[in-house]
Parts: C-alpha cells; sequence; structure tokens
C-alpha cells in the first residue's frame, strides 16, 4: 500500500477543505437556503447553528486528531515487545466523564433558553394566518380579513405572522427555511408558530414531512410586501367575485358544466360549512375535496401546490393531463372531467377555462 | 403418558439425526451453524436493501429525473429503511450473538437451541413476507416510521401496510425469543469462573442490547396490532375522523425507535471493544466504565424518545427535557470513543482489516456522534429536522456506526467460523473503497439539507442548488457498490483456498480462540475455567517484571477428541423451521386468505405440541453421533 494512504494528516487536512467548500457551495442565494435567513426566527436558529457547529468542529479535529495520532504513533512496528497490560486510569476516565458533561451543561442553558426565546411572536398585535396543509397543497386563512388564498401566503415586511396550522388529512410540515425553522401539521393537533420577515421579496417553502405520493411537489411560497402593497394586495383579495365576459364567461359555464364547483368555490373565502363537509365527503368515498379557492385565482403566482407559475401555457397543460403534470394529485384521480368520458374536456373547453380562470384577477 | 400425547407422539416426524447436506441445515440447532445462516440471509438482505437505496441515489442523480415512478420511489425508501434494519443490522448482530456468545463464555451452545432455530426461521420467512408485498399489489409506501394517518386504510388502500405490519410481528417474534435466549444463556451458561465483570465487553453489549428488545419490541407489537386492528377491523385507535390524535403512534412507535437505534449500535460496539484490544495486543482500556456506559446508554435509550418529535407541536417544556437528556446521551457515549482510543494507546497497533474497520468506525462515530448532539439543539434542529442533514447522520451511525462495527467483526471472526484467513489484501481494498465511498455518498448530504432539501422526495427541479452535491452522492454509491464486489470476491476465494487459520490466528484474548477452527460441534471438549477477564490470554501470558506480559511456554493445546464421544449435544429438530412456517403463514393469510392463516394456525400449534413432547437429545443420537 502507497504510504500516502496511511498519511491520515494528508485526509484530516482535505476532508477540511471539502467541509469549507462544501458550506461555501450552500449558497445562500439558493431558494431554500438555511444559511440566508431573513427574519429573527431563523436568524436565531443559525446563530445557535454556528455556535454548535464550531463546537462540534473543535471537538472533532481534537478528538479525531487524537485518534489519529495513536493509530500512527502506535503502529506496530518490527519485532516489538509486547506492551505494558494497562487495565484504566481513574483520573483520566473521570476527566472524560466530567468535562463533556460540564460542556453540555453550558449547552443546555442555551438551548432551553432559546426554545423558550423563539416560543411566541414578541408582538401583541401580529397577522394572524391559519394555514391549512392538504394533500398536496398549502391554504392560507387570514380570519381577521375574511380571506382565502393557496400556495402563495402573502404577508407585510417586519410585521410578526402568527401562524395557525391545521391539517385535515395526513401529517404535513410548513417550512421556509429562510424565515423559520419547520413545524409539523397534524390532524386534530392545531400547532403554533410564527415568523417575521425583515426585506420584501418571494421566499421559498416546502412540506418536509412524508405525506404521500405527491409529497415531493408541496411547495408554497411567502411573498413579502411593504405596508402598502400588502393593504392593496388584501383589498383586490376583499373584493366580489370578478363578472366574466366573453370567452372567460363561456369558461365560467364549462366551470359549472363540469362539476369544477363542487371542490372548487369562485364565489369568495369558503365557510367552515363548506369546507367541512368537502372534507367529509373525501372520508365518505365521495369524488369530492377541498380544492383551492379560485375566487382570486389569478392574482396569484403560482398553482399546483406552487409547483408552476401560473401561466395560460402551464394552465392549459395542467388541465390536458393533471396526472403527468403532477402525479397522485387528487383532481386528477377525482374530478369527473378526467375520469367521466361523457364530461371529458374538449380543446375549446380547456382552453376557455383558461381565459376564465386567468380572468379571475 | 395421556392418549392425547401417544397421539401426537405417534405422530411426530423420525428425528433428523444425522442428517447431513441440505437437510442438516434445515434441521440445525447447532448456534454456529445458525449463526452462519443469520449471517449469509442478512448478506442477501443487505444486497437487496443497497440495490433499493442504488435505484433511489439514482433517481436523484439529476433534477427532475423519471427512472422510478413517485409510487415506487416511495416503497423503495420505506422498502430500504425496513430491510436494513429488521433483516440486515438485526441479523447480523444474530449472527455474532449466535456464532461468537457461546464460545466467549465457554458454553457448549445457547440456553434453548431448538428456540435458537426457530429464532432465525422465523426472521427468514417473516423477511421473505415483507418483501412479497413487492409482488402483490405493492410494497408499503409510507415510511419506516409509518406516521399515522397516513397508513389509514383512507390515505393507503393497497396491501402494502398491512405487509409491513404482519412481516413486522413476525420478525418481532424472532427478535423476542432470540434476546431470552442470549439473556438466559449469558445468565445461566458461563463457565466457571467468568463472573459478570469476567465478561468479554461484547457479551455485556448484547445482554444489553437483548435486554433492550425484550423491552421494546413489545412496544412495536402493540402499535401495529392496533394499527392492525384499525386496517382489518374497523376500530378506532388512530382514526382522525373520529378524534384520535396522531401524536399517539408516533408516542409508541419512538418509545420502540429510540432503544431500536441502541439496539442496532451497542452489539458493534461492542465488537469493536474486542477487535480493538486483540490488535493493539493490550486489555480494553476502563473495562467496567465501558461496561457501565453501556449500560447507561442502556437506560437512557428510554428517556430521548421524543427528540425525534421536536417539530411535532409537544410545547416548549417538553422539547427542553427532551433536549436536555439527549445530550447527556453524549456522555457515556464519549466514555466509550475515550476508552477506545486509550487502549489503542501505548499499544502495538496492528492495522489488518479487521482494525482498520473498527477504527473507521470509531471515526465515523464521532462525527455522527457529533451531529447528533446538534439535533438535540431544538431551535438549529428545526431547520434540519426531516432534511438530507438527518440522512446524513443517521448513515454516520447506522453506515458508519454499526455496518462498519460489523464488518470489522465480519473479518475478526471468519477465521474461527471457516478456518481460513481472509485475503489482506482485498480487505483492505474493501476497506478503503467503502470508508471513501460512505464519506463520498453521505458527507454531501449534510450540506443538502443545510441547503433546504427536505427527506423523502423523489424529485427536485433545478434552481435549487441541489444539483451539485446529489451528483456526488450518486457517484459515492458506486464506491460503496464496488466494495461490495471486493467482499463477495474475497469470500469466494477464501471460502475456496484460504490460508489455514488454525486455532487462534490473532493471538486472540477470549475463549473462542482456544479452541479449533471452525469449531467442534461440542466447542469445547473440556469446559474451561475462568480466572481472569481476557481468560484466554492470561492462559498464555504471565506478567513479567516491567508488567509485560511474558508467553508461558508449552501451552498450545495438543488436546485431543478423546472424550469427545461422550459430550452429548442436543439433536436436530424438524419443528423449529415448521413452527416458523406456520406463524409465517398465520399471518401472510391476512393478505391473502382467511384460509391460509388457519391452515397456519393448525401447523403451528401441531408443531408446538410435538416440539414439546419431543426430548431434547433423541434417545438413538448417542450411538449416531458418537462414533467419529
Amino acid at each position: 500500500m502507497p504510504p500516502i494512504l496511511f498519511n491520515y494528516r494528508y485526509w484530516f487536512l482535505h476532508a477540511l477543505l471539502i467541509l469549507g467548500l462544501g458550506l461555501v457551495g450552500c449558497s445562500t442565494s439558493d431558494p431554500q437556503s438555511t444559511f440566508d435567513a431573513s427574519g429573527p426566527v431563523a436568524r436565531t436558529q443559525l446563530d445557535l447553528f454556528w455556535l454548535i457547529l464550531w463546537g462540534a468542529l473543535a471537538i472533532f479535529v481534537l478528538v479525531g486528531g487524537i485518534l489519529v495520532y495513536s493509530v500512527i504513533r502506535f503502529r506496530e512496528k518490527n519485532q516489538q515487545e509486547l506492551p505494558v497490560q494497562t487495565e484504566g486510569n481513574r483520573f483520566l476516565e473521570f476527566a472524560w466523564t466530567l468535562i463533556p458533561a460540564l460542556m453540555l451543561i453550558v449547552l443546555s442553558v442555551i438551548t432551553v433558553r432559546t426554545i423558550f426565546e423563539l416560543d411566541s411572536p414578541p408582538s401583541d398585535n401580529p397577522l394572524r394566518v391559519e394555514v391549512v396543509a392538504h394533500q398536496w397543497w398549502f391554504e392560507a386563512i387570514y380570519p381577521d380579513y375574511g380571506v382565502t388564498t393557496a400556495n402563495d401566503i402573502v404577508v407585510p415586511v417586519g410585521m410578526d405572522v402568527d401562524i395557525t396550522l391545521i391539517s385535515p388529512d395526513v401529517i404535513h410540515s410548513f417550512w421556509v427555511p429562510k424565515l423559520a425553522g419547520k413545524q409539523d401539521v397534524v390532524p386534530n393537533h392545531p400547532n403554533k408558530m410564527w415568523f417575521r420577515a425583515d426585506k420584501v421579496g418571494t421566499f421559498y417553502g416546502q412540506c418536509a414531512e412524508f405525506c404521500g405520493i405527491a409529497h415531493a411537489l408541496m411547495k408554497f411560497t411567502v411573498v413579502v410586501k411593504d405596508e402598502k402593497g400588502f393593504q392593496d394586495w388584501m383589498i383586490g383579495q376583499q373584493r366580489g367575485p370578478v363578472v366574466a365576459t366573453g370567452q372567460a364567461a363561456v369558461g365560467a359555464q364549462v366551470f359549472a358544466a363540469k362539476g369544477c364547483l363542487a371542490c372548487h368555490s369562485t364565489n369568495g373565502a369558503d365557510s367552515t360549512t363548506i369546507r367541512d363537509s368537502r372534507d367529509m365527503l373525501f372520508r365518505q368515498g365521495q369524488a369530492i375535496t377541498h380544492g383551492p379557492n379560485l375566487t382570486h385565482f389569478a392574482s396569484r403566482n403560482t398553482f399546483a401546490g406552487a409547483i408552476e407559475n401560473i401561466t395560460e401555457e402551464n394552465l392549459t397543460s395542467w388541465l390536458v393531463d393533471p396526472e403527468s403534470f403532477k402525479p397522485g394529485n387528487r383532481m386528477a384521480r377525482l374530478a369527473p372531467a378526467f375520469n367521466d368520458s361523457s364530461l371529458a374536456l374538449g380543446d375549446e373547453d380547456i382552453a376557455a377555462l383558461v381565459a376564465y380562470l386567468m380572468s379571475l384577477k | 403418558m395421556s392418549t392425547g400425547v401417544r397421539y401426537f407422539s405417534g405422530a411426530s416426524l423420525n428425528r433428523p439425526v444425522g442428517a447431513t447436506g441440505i437437510m442438516g441445515w434445515l434441521t440445525t440447532i447447532d448456534h454456529k451453524r445458525i449463526g452462519i445462516l443469520y449471517g449469509a440471509s442478512a448478506l442477501i438482505f443487505f444486497i437487496l436493501g443497497g440495490f433499493e437505496a442504488f435505484l433511489m441515489r439514482i433517481q436523484l442523480s439529476h433534477a427532475e429525473a423519471g427512472v422510478v415512478s413517485p409510487e415506487v420511489y416511495n416503497q423503495l425508501f420505506t422498502m430500504h429503511g425496513t430491510t436494513m434494519i429488521f433483516m440486515v443490522v438485526m441479523p447480523m448482530t444474530a449472527a455474532f450473538f449466535n456464532f461468537a456468545l457461546p464460545l466467549m463464555l465457554g458454553a457448549r451452545d445457547v440456553a434453548f437451541p431448538r428456540l435458537n432455530a426457530f429464532s432465525y426461521w422465523t426472521f427468514l420467512f417473516g423477511a421473505i413476507l415483507m418483501n412479497i408485498s413487492f409482488l402483490s399489489g405493492g410494497a408499503p409506501s409510507v415510511g419506516w416510521f409509518a406516521y399515522s394517518p397516513l397508513t389509514d386504510a383512507l390515505f393507503s388502500p393497497t396491501t402494502g401496510v398491512d405487509f409491513w405490519i404482519l412481516g413486522l410481528q413476525v420478525l418481532g417474534v424472532a427478535s423476542l425469543a432470540a434476546a431470552f435466549n442470549f439473556i438466559v444463556t449469558i445468565i445461566n451458561l458461563r463457565a466457571p469462573g467468568m463472573t459478570m465483570m469476567r465478561m468479554p465487553v461484547f457479551v455485556w453489549m448484547t445482554l444489553v442490547s437483548s435486554f433492550l428488545i425484550i423491552l421494546a419490541f413489545p412496544v412495536i407489537t402493540v402499535a401495529i396490532t392496533l394499527l392492525l386492528f384499525d386496517r382489518q377491523f374497523g376500530t378506532q385507535f388512530y382514526n382522525t375522523a373520529a378524534g384520535a390524535d396522531p401524536l399517539i403512534w408516533q408516542h409508541l412507535f419512538w418509545a420502540f425507535g429510540h432503544p431500536e437505534v441502541y439496539i442496532l449500535i451497542l452489539p458493534a460496539m461492542g465488537i469493536v471493544s474486542e477487535v480493538l484490544p486483540v490488535f493493539s495486543k493490550k486489555p480494553i482500556f476502563g473495562y467496567t466504565s465501558l461496561v457501565v456506559a453501556g449500560i447507561v446508554i442502556g437506560l437512557m435509550a428510554w428517556v430521548v424518545w421524543s427528540h425525534h418529535m421536536f417539530t411535532v407541536g409537544l410545547g416548549s417544556a417538553a422539547n427542553s427535557a427532551f433536549a436536555v437528556t439527549t445530550m447527556f446521551i453524549a456522555v457515556p457515549t464519549g466514555i466509550k470513543i475515550f476508552n477506545w482510543i486509550a487502549t489503542m494507546w501505548g499499544g502495538v497497533v496492528k492495522l489488518n482489516t479487521a482494525m482498520l474497520f473498527s477504527i473507521g468506525f470509531i471515526a465515523l462515530f464521532i462525527i455522527g456522534g457529533l451531529s447528533g448532539v446538534m439535533h438535540a439543539v431544538v431551535p438549529s434542529n428545526t431547520q434540519q429536522s426531516d432534511t438530507y442533514f438527518i440522512v446524513a447522520h443517521l448513515h454516520y451511525v447506522l453506515f458508519g456506526g454499526s455496518i462498519m462495527g460489523l464488518t470489522s467483526g465480519f473479518y475478526y471472526w471468519w477465521p474461527k467460523m471457516t478456518g481460513r484467513m481472509m485475503n489482506e489484501f482485498l480487505g483492505k481494498l474493501h476497506f478503503w473503497l467503502s470508508f471513501i465511498g460512505m464519506n463520498v455518498t453521505f458527507f454531501p448530504m449534510h450540506f443538502l439539507g443545510l441547503n433546504g432539501m427536505p427527506r423523502r422526495i423523489y424529485t427536485y427541479s433545478e434552481g435549487q442548488g441541489w444539483d451539485l452535491w446529489n451528483f456526488v452522492s450518486t457517484a459515492g454509491v458506486f464506491i460503496i457498490g464496488l466494495s461490495v464486489v471486493v467482499l463477495a470476491q474475497n469470500i469466494w476465494v477464501t471460502l475456496k483456498r484460504g490460508e489455514n487459520a488454525g486455532n487462534d490466528p490473532w493471538d486472540g484474548r477470549t475463549l473462542e480462540w482456544s479452541i479449533p477452527s471452525p469449531p467442534p460441534e461440542y466447542n469445547f471438549a473440556e469446559i474451561p475455567t475462568v480466572t481472569h477477564r481476557d481468560a484466554y490470554w492470561h492462559e498464555k501470558y504471565s506478567e513479567g517484571h516491567d508488567g509485560r506480559p511474558v508467553r508461558i511456554e508449552g501451552i498450545e493445546k495438543t488436546e485431543t477428541d478423546k472424550n469427545a464421544g461422550e459430550i452429548h449435544m442436543p439433536s436436530p429438530s424438524y419443528y423449529p423451521m415448521i413452527l416458523s412456517l406456520g406463524i409465517t403463514l398465520l399471518a401472510g393469510g391476512l393478505v391473502s386468505h382467511l384460509a391460509v392463516s388457519f391452515l397456519g394456525g393448525f401447523i403451528s400449534i401441531a408443531s408446538i405440541y410435538l416440539w414439546a413432547l419431543e426430548p431434547a437429545t433423541a434417545p438413538s443420537a448417542h450411538d449416531d453421533q458418537g462414533a467419529h
């Protein structure tokens, strides 16, 4: 074996180099990088990460160094005497029990303090949002404004956002890495979390708990607007439904005729009654589920679990073959338009539906 | 004798005394042969689980790949985890418990030889039952943790979850039977003079691990029985529509699942504690603190389970409590690592393959252990939980830890099992390929996780910044694959024409090295009397003036098998395997046809009766086996 393979210092230095390159490689410009903390929650979490990372690296270098040294130093040489049969050393054994324990006491204090510090939003008057996680898309309800939206959660910059997490089906997890660590969305177990965005922009999130076939395609965004932008957006959402004209009006008729209304409301926020009855019908095996509210669909950026932007082209391919657009989604499985040949969508139907959806500002 | 008993005795099969060839293996109750069966089966499942991982890595090698469908991908990661835990690492530890432990204790077999054979066959049939799901309506696709309510019949309508439940039940029976057997063996069958504190560390870790099995498996048994009832008979234990809180399942699962993690790592720690002293020519450093640390890890296994649930919403108080208990697991673990390093310190360190794998174990376990402490820091954990950072961590402790440790044991005990030496060049090549491949595969996953990549996603889009490290990770799998080919080559070459090992190729310290390789069926012609820890070493060496050992001349055993004819070993039996088959059919009927269950039930009851009435040693065995 060539000597370089046994030169553990050589390997060790290279390992450190790769580690450094790797962390640099986690560019903060990547959409879900945890290194680009853009709010107080994510920043506190990141600060703690760096603290423990450097601590862990120091211990790794120290203990790994001793390991490598002892292997090299005490490697078998030719015709060596047998070593003294040392069985232990009380002092050393005591030391390497006590010192790590003391270090861990310090770490526990820091950890527990931070857990309670991040427990609830500091502001008395945060923006309240209920996030409902469905197989496989996120819905946002603004209970103080009577507004429901999906996939894109719009919040004002610099304001605490108090989130309540609800799931009507399986367990999901709500995670926007740049704003806050994740919190699971558990049926019958409403969870709370909060974040605050320090800057305007779009932040990317993704479901982080395995939730079935389309788990990988369950994304969402948090759109942070300045105060005026947020007010304007909210006023737009609170307006009544748009009245369709021209080809969009044809689309509205197709929408009604093909049974889309069973799952998608277009006449303002869904009431709890409608929402619950749809969920119940799904559980009973009916071809109905609670789908995204489409009243102001075209005011959003993304659709289908935020996997694509809203464009005419994307909407068309979604409506032509939803199963290949987003494998496993419930619409492809349940909607009569995709299962019942007598209700199948023709090319003209799809064009009209796209025109209608694009008109729902 | 009552009529019933006579009836059953009359119906029993002829005892397979003196069976050879395949039938000899099918009916064996020799702990060494059962150990080899466990090991060979675990290797085959290792290839299967590895192939599942290989397919997943190919799918993730670049953005939006279409190698497997989402449904198949979800089946693959579910079965990869389940396979590696229950069908690879656990049976591999059972292989060493079986083969080495009675030899290290100076015993002729385990306490219940037929129960031991039953454990093996039940494991094998249970593993096969679960894998049949691939061919019968799809494997489970809910993750190895099978979180409720995704396992509900509404969300998982295929039989995959039922196969998972029933396979796990059967595997659990195997693990429980084996664990009881080892506990009784360790407590009762030690050679004269082998006090508890003279037992090899591997035996201690087996004991702790077996206690964890008998305490943890009942929890998962209850959890999956309730789930089975929900799915098959419409009960409401986990039905969220009827108001169930899904966290009930999580508490039950992880109250089993975390001890299970230590069930997977403690035996590997035991192996490393045997290998390091032998190849450093020194006793293990700090025997007592090492043993106590192992026991403390076993106890703390029960107070840390909720660290798998830091993001489920248990509240800040519970999260704080479990953060602190989890951090303090690092203390006993640290003691072990320092003791291992101190064992090498001042020794004569021989870097052969077994030793390299043990040193590799320590190095990789330090990384996995440190990232484990990082996870205990709840606020930063919420960014790492359920991401590839966790996937990296768990593979550093399970691949870098368990698999490296078990492989070390494989090279260490292979000469004793087969009587032949492994090829050192191929062995070292195997080590370097798997060490490098392991790091190339799993280290980049730390970066992926911190860069926001969740676990268990079958695809990702371009522009996430995940392409490079996923590609590197996939490349690493090929290196690991190559290392397995080298291992297979080594096994093949060695079995055919390996160098003769002799009794004691490593200048070993424990009793198994005092007998021939492979050992005769009765292990010890004369049961040894133990006067020291490292019993065999003290037979070979006395302490010189300067504290260095001095070889005692003429100690090499020349004793013949002259008494062997008078040693009565238990006779082989058909019933362990038939009972395993009956139990597996009983379970399998629930996913095929109830008639199969009834048949399985009948076979089980009949074979239990016949087993109970069968004497441990066949009356004719003395004549048949005595003539060597």
